[in-house]
């Protein structure tokens, strides 16, 4: 009997059979910026090594390491490829929704396993950043995990609420923010509030 | 190359050959076993044969087995009793309400009397050890006069650690408490025998043992106080509501006929391919965790964890080279937890992610173990590869 589908598009599988930019030899690279996210007791864990070319301002080249899922992998090898010649500002500015984009759309219940690449990315920047003395340019160094288990930051709450979140259930759909312990219902609820207040009321 | 190995087995069974042919024989059989006419008295001598069949496998009389839509209704039935305030059938008629319960249940047992805790009844959940053994000691203080009712599962599913039920329901009837054990997992793999392990109620599921899916029965012993969870119909003397599932029950009678004769001489077989799975697997990866009984252990089941591998990664890479396994890990589950049976073994969360179940059946071959310990190596290799957590050892 034939088995069916798979459980992920086809880029997943693909990048998942064929992993882009896997970091082999950390010492050997020599990163300009490094980023590490996510807890391997949660079952995701992330690395992201980047080298900058100075002049231009781009990522030179993107490398990782994932403990984690299909999707997991999948989604920090998409990211590396994305990441490779961006400009150090617009790759600040991926989110875990262009991952899910590029990816070709992950199942429901797998979504939290991409949103872990692009902080790490974000991370490795700053701490290029920290590194080249351009402690003025780290950007977002204000943004706060909200939910710790998700890792949902105020910055991405924003977001969402930019693009249309206006309860918990619609950001939760966006985000997965505070479905696990519920810890943070309180001040989602209140930050949505806030980032309505001041996006969008007419004052 | 690949080649379909399936070594999923505790997941589900595949139809043995004999079962099959009985379901498309009864395919035809579409009386209502309740009515009188000939269609209907066809159907019922159908349902009732089976009933011998499922009985006598397991050492009960036939009036003692309910059929049933699965093994998860099975258990919510039992519990469904406890909380039933009619003296005539409630089993907490004396004042004992207490539910005793072990921390590696199946979830259709741990939901169901978290439901019950909900609505104010005390449930008692006993530890296991690192091998997933009841914690004895633990249990006999726990277990009281207060306590109605005992359930704790035969054999897990997941590490296949086998519990001593007939120890475990001697103390529980000295308190005069009711014993239920979900025996699902060990039904059809190992010998049960109702009466040795001396329990009240036992819960058996068709598709473990090579039987269709969609039926399930309830063993209550004779005498015991028992309340439907289903009503509404006369069907199974009252006691299950709804018209009996002909095709299901058919091929469940024929799955233990068939697992009557044929599961002894399967044992050692099964438990020889298993140890060469262990053994090869400790030979040719570093940093393994094997988690079960060494010796209290289902024959056909082996839980492997694997430092720095995540689980469904493992199970995927497995899946591409046409190997069917399944995994403890959160992530292909759903949830974000890993597998509560692997925690409450004491096993650290992280290594809780990386784990696999292997679980062998009659169909397998010593080629599958070859195939799987060629193949699994790699994937383990290629997967600590890409991990943050393990860095591969000088050679």
């Amino acid at each position: 009997m034939m088995a069916v589908g798979w459980a992920y598009s086809e880029t997943v599988k693909d990048h998942f059979m064929q992993p882009r930019n896997v970091l082999e030899d950390e010492e050997a690279f020599e990163a300009d910026g490094r980023g590490l996210t996510g807890n391997v007791r949660c079952g995701d864990e992330m690395l992201v090594v980047i080298k900058v070319d100075e002049p231009s301002g781009t990522i030179a080249d993107c490398k990782w390491r994932t403990f984690g899922c299909a999707s997991a992998i999948a989604s920090t090898s998409v990211l590396s490829e994305m990441g490779k010649g961006m400009r150090l500002a617009d790759a600040y500015r991926v989110t875990a929704r262009d991952v899910q984009r590029e990816l070709g759309g992950l199942p429901e219940h797998k979504v939290h396993c991409s949103v872990l690449g692009d902080k790490a990315l974000r991370q490795a920047i700053n701490d290029y950043y920290r590194r080249a003395g351009l402690e003025e340019k780290i950007e977002q160094e204000s943004e706060r995990i909200v939910c710790q288990c998700m890792s949902v930051s105020d910055y991405e709450i924003e977001q969402a609420v930019l693009e249309g979140a206006r309860t918990l259930y619609e950001l939760q759909e966006m985000t997965k923010v505070s479905t696990v312990c519920g810890e943070c219902e309180g001040e989602v609820t209140e930050l949505i509030e806030f980032y309505q207040n001041k996006h969008f009321s007419e004052v | 190359m690949s080649r379909p190995v399936y070594m999923d087995n505790n997941a589900t069974t595949p139809l043995h050959p004999q079962v099959r042919e009985t379901l498309v024989e009864a395919l035809d059989i579409f009386g209502n076993p309740s009515s009188l006419h000939g269609l209907g008295r066809t159907a019922r001598q159908r349902v009732e044969e089976a009933r011998q069949e499922v009985a006598a496998f397991l050492g009960a009389s036939p009036d003692e087995i309910i059929f049933m839509g699965s093994g998860s209704e099975a258990n919510n039935t039992v519990l469904s009793i406890v909380t039933c305030p009619s003296g005539a059938c409630s089993l907490a008629a004396d004042g004992a309400n207490e539910i005793v319960t072990s921390t590696i249940e199946h979830p259709c047992i741990l939901e169901s009397v978290k439901c019950l805790e909900e609505r104010g009844l005390t449930v008692r959940y006993v530890n296991v050890d690192s091998d997933g053994k009841i914690d004895l000691d633990e249990y006999k203080s726990v277990v009281s006069e207060r306590t109605s009712l005992v359930s704790v599962m035969l054999a897990n599913n997941e590490i296949g650690t086998i519990q001593d039920v007939r120890m475990l329901a001697g103390i529980a009837h000295e308190y005069g408490a009711q014993f239920h054990t979900d025996a699902v997992q060990a039904v059809g793999t190992v010998p049960v025998d109702v009466r040795e392990l001396d329990v009240d109620f036992l819960t058996v599921s068709a598709h473990k043992m090579y039987g269709p899916k969609g039926v399930g029965a309830l063993m209550v012993r004779k005498g015991v106080p028992f309340c439907p969870l289903i009503r509404g119909g006369h069907q199974e003397k009252g006691r299950r509501a709804g018209t009996e599932n002909t095709l299901g029950i058919s091929g469940f009678g024929k799955a233990a006929e068939m697992r009557a004769l044929e599961m002894k001489a399967e044992e050692p077989r099964l438990r020889e391919m298993r140890e060469r799975l262990r053994d090869g697997i400790r030979d040719r990866i570093p940093d393994v965790r094997i988690v079960g009984h060494p010796t209290d252990c289902l024959p056909n089941t082996l839980n492997v964890t694997f430092d720095g591998a995540e689980g469904e990664s493992i199970l995927l890479y497995l899946d591409l080279a046409g190997i069917a396994v399944s995994t403890g890990s959160a992530c292909a589950s759903g949830s974000l937890e890993p597998s509560h049976v692997l925690l409450a073994t004491g096993l650290p969360m992280e290594c809780a992610h990386g784990s696999i179940r292997i679980s062998l059946g009659r169909e397998n071959t010593m080629d599958d173990v070859t195939y799987v310990l060629d193949t699994l190596p790699g994937v383990i290799e290629r997967i600590r590869a890409m991990s943050t957590t393990y860095q591969r050892r000088a050679a």
